[in-house]
Formats: C-alpha cells, structure tokens, sequence
C-alpha cells in the first residue's frame, strides 16, 4: 500500500542554498494493506516531511515510492486523490461554517454526492448540529474532527495523520482514537506520525522508531522482547532465596531476579513455560499470590532505541 | 473547471463576510463616480464662456474633438484625465483580495490542506486571480453605467455624452481595464507567493499602480494623447503582458517552497 525505498530529503537553506540539512534518510518501509501504522519520533525527525512527500507535496531528493501502486513524482495527483491528509495543525476557513468547509474539500476532491458526504462525516463525528456554526467558533477538539472529516470526505484508502491528538483534551483526545480504531475497522491504511507513545501502542500495528532514518520497524510487543525480553514477575506471601536458585535451573529460565517477596523470571516463551514455573514453586512450598507479566511502556522501547542508536536527547 | 469554480466560490464567501472588503470594494468607485460627475456638472456652467477656447487642449487631441464646441472639447479633454480613475478601479480593487489570498492562506495554516487536494497550480492560481478580478471589473462596468445614466441629468451636451459612451472609453472600461485587472492581481498573486506578511504582500502589490499613475501624468504633461490608437496599442500590450505574466505565475508557484520556507 506503502512502499519507500531509501527515499531521502535534504533541504537546502541560507543564502546561495550552500547550507544542507539531511531530514529523511534512506527511509525504505512497506506499510500493509489495513494496517495501522505508527511513525514515531522526537520533534524534527522529519516525521512531517516524511508525510508530505509521500502526499506528493514536497519532491524527495533520493529514493523513490509507490502509495496505492502510484509512483510517487510521476504520478502525484492521482496520489493525492486516493489519499487522505490531516495536517499537523486543522488550518481550516474560520469564517465559514462546518459544512461549507468540508463542501469546498468535497469538491475539490470531485465527490460525487458532495452534500451526501458532509453530512455523513459531520454526522459521524458529531458535528452536524453545529454545521450551520463558522469553524471559528469551534473548540480545538471541534477543529480536529472536523480536519479528520475533511480527509475522509473522498473515502481515501489511505490516510495520513500528523499528530491527531496534539493538543487535545483527554476526552476529545479519546474520540478521536476511538475514530482511528474505527478506521482500522472499516479496512483503511493509516499512516500515523506522532510522539505520543501511549497512543501508538494502543492503536498501531506496528510502528517504526525514526529520527532522520528509520531505527526500528516492528510490532510494539516484537519491540519490547527484541529489547527487553519477556518477563513474568510471581507475587508471593514469602520468598525463600533458595526457589531462585531453584528456578535458575530449569532449562528454558533465562535469568531470575528475586525482590522483596516477588522472583522476576525472564522467559522465552511464558506461555509454554508458565504452567511448570508454578508447579515447582507449588512442590517447593510456595504461596504463590499473583502471577503477571512486566510489560515495559513503549516509552522506554522507544528511548531505550533512541539511546542504542546515539539518537537520544543530550541532558 | 469545477477545481477553479470552487476555489471562487471559497474566495467570495470568505472575502464577503468582511464588511471592511465591501466597503473598501464600493467606497472608491462610488467616489471615482461621483467627482468626475461633480466637475462635469461644475463645467457645464462655464462651458458658455469657454466656447471658442481650446488654447489648453493639446493640438494632437483636437481631432478628437470634431464636431465639438471648444467648451465641448475641452470637457472631454479633461474627463480622460477621469476615465484613468475608471482605469485603476479593476487595479486597485482586487490587489487587497489577490495579496492577501495566498499568504493569508499561508499564515492560518489552510494551503497545506489545499494543496493536499487534486487541484493543479494552474486551476489554483487562475480560481484566485477571477476571485478577484471579477469583482472589481464588476464594479468598473457598474460604476461607469451610472456614470452614463447620470450625465444627461447634469446637464452634459448629448455631444461629450457620445464621445463618452465613444470607443475610447468603451476600448478602456471594457477591454483595457479587465487586462489590467488581471496584470494587478497575477502580480499580487505572485508577491503573494512570495512574502511571509499579508500587510507586506499588499504594500508591495500596489507598486502596479505605478503605469497608470505615470499614463495620467504623462497626458497631463501633454506627452501622450488618450485616444483609440492609443487604447488598441495599450490592448496589444497589456494582452502580451497578461499572457507573459500568467504562465510566468504558474511556473513560479513553488508548491514546495511555499511550503517549507515561509516562516
């Protein structure tokens, strides 16, 4: 659906255009069909650079792409007519109301059925009975949605979405990730940039840890063993130091920590491996209080990336 | 066609919901209007002891005249200096419109979104010029209809009424006036383009004004004569310019720049 191959960006700035900035480099991805794809680094990685060449706005200086079996560069505005777009900021006409707005867009995208589409969307994302209201009175959360609406109007399979949640409420915020998911379900391709990680581990399928070039594409969770493997902790009412050394001795354990009254147990497999840890604590004596995984956050995933690949913030 | 239809239509609803652009775009046609009609009206009071007099009429012009009384001529001598006023309305008019339209767009962050679409530069930039061009050659033409209407009830000789309502006017509201509308706006369109302020973009824009300024001032010195020779060599060039400046526009609309090197 998405295809990039070393596609890079260098800007030339100051005067006589002597000064070269790198901000994407060799970006090679391929985002399925369906999926929900998640862009994710600091502020200036090229996120937003990334979105608008492969939207056909700006020209890449190396590499090449195909977005919906479209080449990029030579087929640019058949690209921009199967994609949809949500800018980082809504930048929509305030004067005008709700629905002039999404009618202007529906046109420019040669809707068929233009006012059959703006009331779809706007009603779908609870708009409609503000639709008459210019956009300038709209609350930030109002403009987001109605942005989102703006780029579904011409039902593009594939969307691009530039930070959807900055700067929302937790509520507007929720909504409009309880939309994506929605998304997902109707089978859309969505491309998703953003620093919210919390966000990204909920909704994306996978995700790909950029900065400049791409540090790490793969699901959330094949991130976190890929780092951090995968560990049970076992809650117990008491530890005795020797069920440790017990467990250390089963072949599939590959390290045992024991903390307090709790043994955290680094496994390849917990489910295979799970049901005979329990069984010797059990014959050993154990009370075994509460098992669980310990789920690293995809915040320290993706510092921890950061830091691997000398990407991370200088303190 | 459709792409360059609605981006008038976005232009017009966002642009008349300003009642600052409404009146900016009535006020100065209503007054361009009304002060020729004054000195006319002025004039046709003094016509009786000017007839004969000619002596300030430059000689080049007086072949305009024939059939004319001296007063005669020498009212529409000075009415041409008028009909430049008539020529500025579909200059002046549109350049706030046409400055404003693509750096404004820039500023609240909507060209992205815009330029997100399947719309081509070319139908872009021609939705924006006619946005803006269309309603200042309205006005042009409205404004000198009632002009027209007006002259009989002010007096004026049915004589300086058909020289008026003549080829000369005609040729400079209705053909030179539309060119030059469309020269004010692509350049504005382009300085828009280019800078990063909207007061910016206007200031430079009304540098246009500038030809005209140099025509009215040159006729007054008596170094040009207005008349249908003139007008048809203004059309011949003002058309080359229009097309030069049209496809100069299009080609220097860097989407990319735009883009990335406003702020």
């Amino acid at each position: 659906m998405i295809i990039t191959q070393d596609l890079g960006k260098v800007f030339k700035i100051g005067k006589k255009e002597k000064t070269e900035i790198k901000a994407v480099e060799g970006l090679s991805l391929a985002v399925r069909e369906g999926e929900v794809f998640g862009f994710l680094g600091p502020n200036g990685a090229g996120k937003t650079t990334t979105v608008r060449m492969l939207a056909g706005l700006i020209e890449p200086t190396s590499g090449s792409a195909t977005i919906n079996n479209l080449v990029l560069g030579k087929e640019n505005s058949a690209i921009r007519r199967s994609i949809g777009i949500l800018t980082e900021t809504p930048g929509m006409y305030e004067r005008l109301s709700a629905e002039k707005n999404l009618a202007i867009f529906a046109n420019l995208y040669d809707v068929t059925d233009v006012p059959g589409q703006v009331r779809k969307y706007l009603q779908m994302l609870g708009l409609w009975e503000r639709r008459a209201d210019p956009v300038g009175s709209f609350s930030k959360g109002m403009r987001q949605k109605l942005a989102i609406a703006r780029a579904l109007l011409h039902d593009p399979k594939v969307l691009f979405l530039d930070e959807p949640t900055s700067g929302l409420d937790p509520e507007a915020a929720k909504m409009v990730r309880e939309f994506i998911e929605s998304l997902r379900a109707l089978g859309r391709t969505i491309f998703m940039c953003t620093h919210n990680l919390d966000e990204a581990d909920r909704l994306c399928d996978r995700i790909a840890i950029f900065k400049q070039k791409v540090i790490a594409v793969d699901t959330p969770a094949a991130l976190r063993q890929q780092l951090f493997g995968r560990k049970i902790v076992v809650h117990l009412a008491v530890l005795q130091p020797e069920w440790a050394d017990m467990l250390r001795g089963l072949p599939f354990v590959q390290a045992v920590e024991a903390l307090e009254n709790k043994l955290v147990i680094s496994l390849a497999n917990p489910e295979q491996d799970n049901p005979e840890i329990v069984r010797q604590l059990v014959e050993a004596g154990a009370a075994i209080r509460f098992i669980g995984e310990l789920r690293h956050s995809l915040e320290q995933v993706y510092l921890e990336m950061l830091h691997q690949n000398g990407q991370g913030r200088q303190a | 066609m459709r792409h360059i239809r609605t981006i008038i239509d976005k232009e017009w609803a966002e642009v008349f919901k300003n009642r600052m652009v409404i009146f900016t775009i009535s006020f100065m046609p209503l007054i361009f209007t009304i002060l020729p009609l004054v000195m006319l009206s002025v004039m046709g009071e003094a016509v009786g002891d000017m007839n004969g007099s000619t002596a300030d009429v430059p000689e080049a012009f007086l072949a305009s005249c024939s059939g004319l009384s001296g007063g005669e001529c020498m009212q529409i001598y000075l009415m041409n200096q008028f009909m430049l006023l008539f020529m500025m309305m579909p200059v002046i008019i549109p350049i706030t419109i046409a400055a404003y339209s693509i750096v404004g767009e820039k500023t609240t962050r909507s060209l992205e979104p815009l330029l997100a679409t399947p719309i081509t530069t070319v139908e872009l930039l021609a939705g924006k010029s006619l946005a803006a061009a269309i309603p200042a050659i309205v006005t042009t033409w409205a404004a000198f209809g009632l002009f027209l209407l007006a002259l009989p009830l002010i007096g004026v000789s049915a004589g300086v009424r058909a020289y008026i309502a003549g080829p000369t006017w005609l040729l400079a509201i209705l053909v030179v006036g539309p060119l030059m509308s469309i020269v004010a706006v692509n350049f504005a369109l382009y300085v828009s383009s280019r800078v990063n302020d909207p007061r910016v973009a206007e200031q430079v824009s009304t540098v246009v004004i500038i030809p005209i300024m140099a025509v009215l001032f040159a006729q007054l010195a008596g170094l040009i004569i207005i008349n249908v020779t003139f007008m048809i060599i203004a059309i011949v060039v003002l058309a080359a310019v229009d097309v030069g400046m049209v496809f100069l526009g299009a080609s220097i609309f860097e989407r990319e720049t735009i883009l990335t090197r406003w702020k």
